[in-house]
């Protein structure tokens, strides 16, 4: 059992460079339609670097909490494209805002933020006080630009939670916080999403739609069960923004209305480790979370990986 | 289990998925220019036959399915 805790910032940051279908369509053989009919994605955020972006996402967060950095105790960056093999990013954010505590990086791909948050809890169990959680990623570094399966899909964009240890009640019992949590892996499947060093991201798309769909569904479905919640209670479903056609079948399977379901990804692209806090990001900005609101998270990508956590939102 | 009756379930299954009228799912149709059915669509589909059915339907099995009978076939073969 974690210990209760509460949101108490939040902040997202996008690359100012935004491409749209129609920019794609002008060097790829695509269209516009086609990219909504099988992705749901409008346009996307390219630029910047991981730091670069966590680092405003991660200030941003502190503001809005009223935080000063050095009171946090550990910074947690989910990422799947750190901006240098050494050292992590996370210690070039941390320098930056000039965080307290110790920081590292995360990396669990599509459902690196999930894990992040994971561990963020498992922190505060230990003894820390507050945690910075960020999901940053620059897909398009390692896209081939050429390639029309990929290029419509990926992009870059970061977001960041600051939780905070608080009295009272545990999750299980009312209290604020993680409730519980479902993390998996199948190294097996390796070959079906994959980047080398220097090279570019290979998807087998139609594979990894099917594994998805039963991943996420299993998972959430895990998660929801640990925390004896059904998913009737569930005020909203955040999953990972992958693909909207993925994100229908999941939750149709699920049983989850689209109307409690966050997608971010018509304007954001899959931006892997962010996407999921860019989706939460997006749903607070428009107030569709209020204190006491059950929040499912639910990732999954490359490994092929997979994580769902269920959250009692307090801020 | 009948032939008739592997497609019957075959069919409320691609009524359900596809979203179609049970009359259109006829062995001579063509999943993109008959049933408006994408790739992904397929895809959803192969999923939803392989729990109802309780088969295995490999990834690369899909290549050159494009109509209802060879889907069908594909299924059927598995039974």
């Amino acid at each position: 059992m974690t210990p209760p805790a509460v949101f108490t910032g939040w902040g997202s940051a996008l690359p100012s460079t935004i491409v749209t279908n129609r920019d794609l369509e002008q060097r790829l053989d695509t269209s516009d339609a086609w990219i909504v009919e099988r992705t749901g994605i409008r346009e996307r955020h390219v630029g910047g670097t991981v730091a670069d972006l966590a680092t405003e996402a991660a200030r941003n967060a502190l503001e809005q909490a009223g935080t000063r950095p050095e009171d946090v105790d550990m910074l947690i960056l989910a990422t799947t494209t750190p901006d240098e093999t050494v050292p992590h990013t996370s210690s070039i954010v941390h320098h930056r805002l000039g965080l307290g505590g110790g920081a590292m990086d995360v990396n669990g791909a599509c459902a690196g933020f999930v894990y992040a948050l994971v561990a963020a809890y498992g922190s505060l169990a230990v003894g820390a006080r507050r945690v910075l959680v960020v999901g940053a990623d620059c897909l398009s570094r390692i896209t081939d630009w050429d390639d029309r399966s990929t290029a419509v899909i990926f992009a870059d964009g970061a977001a960041a939670v600051l939780i905070e240890a608080t009295g009272g009640a545990d999750p299980l019992h009312g209290g604020p916080g993680l409730l519980s949590h479902d993390l998996g892996i199948d190294g097996s499947a390796h070959d079906l999403l994959y980047c080398p060093h220097g090279g570019t991201l290979a998807m087998d798309g139609r594979e990894i739609f099917r594994r998805a769909v039963r991943a996420t569904v299993e998972s959430a479905t895990m998660a929801l069960s640990r925390a004896k919640v059904a998913v009737e209670e569930i005020a909203l479903f955040v999953p990972h923004q992958a693909n909207l056609r993925i994100i229908e079948a999941s939750c149709a399977r699920l049983g989850i209305p689209p109307q409690r379901t966050a997608v971010v990804l018509d304007r954001t692209g899959n931006t892997s480790a962010a996407s999921i806090p860019l989706a939460l990001c997006d749903a607070l900005g428009t107030e569709r979370i209020a204190d006491g609101d059950l929040l499912l998270l639910s990732g999954f990508g490359a490994g092929m990986s997979w994580a769902s956590a269920v959250v009692r939102w307090a801020s | 289990m009948s032939d008739d009756a592997t497609f019957e379930k075959f069919k409320s299954c691609a009524v359900e998925v596809l979203q179609v009228p049970g009359d259109k799912v006829v062995r001579d149709a063509r999943f993109a220019d008959d049933l408006d059915a994408d790739s992904l669509d397929l895809v959803e589909l192969v999923m939803a036959l392989e729990e109802t059915f309780d088969i295995t339907v490999d990834e690369a099995e899909l290549d050159g399915i494009e109509t209802i009978g060879q889907a069908f076939d594909l299924i059927a073969a598995k039974l």
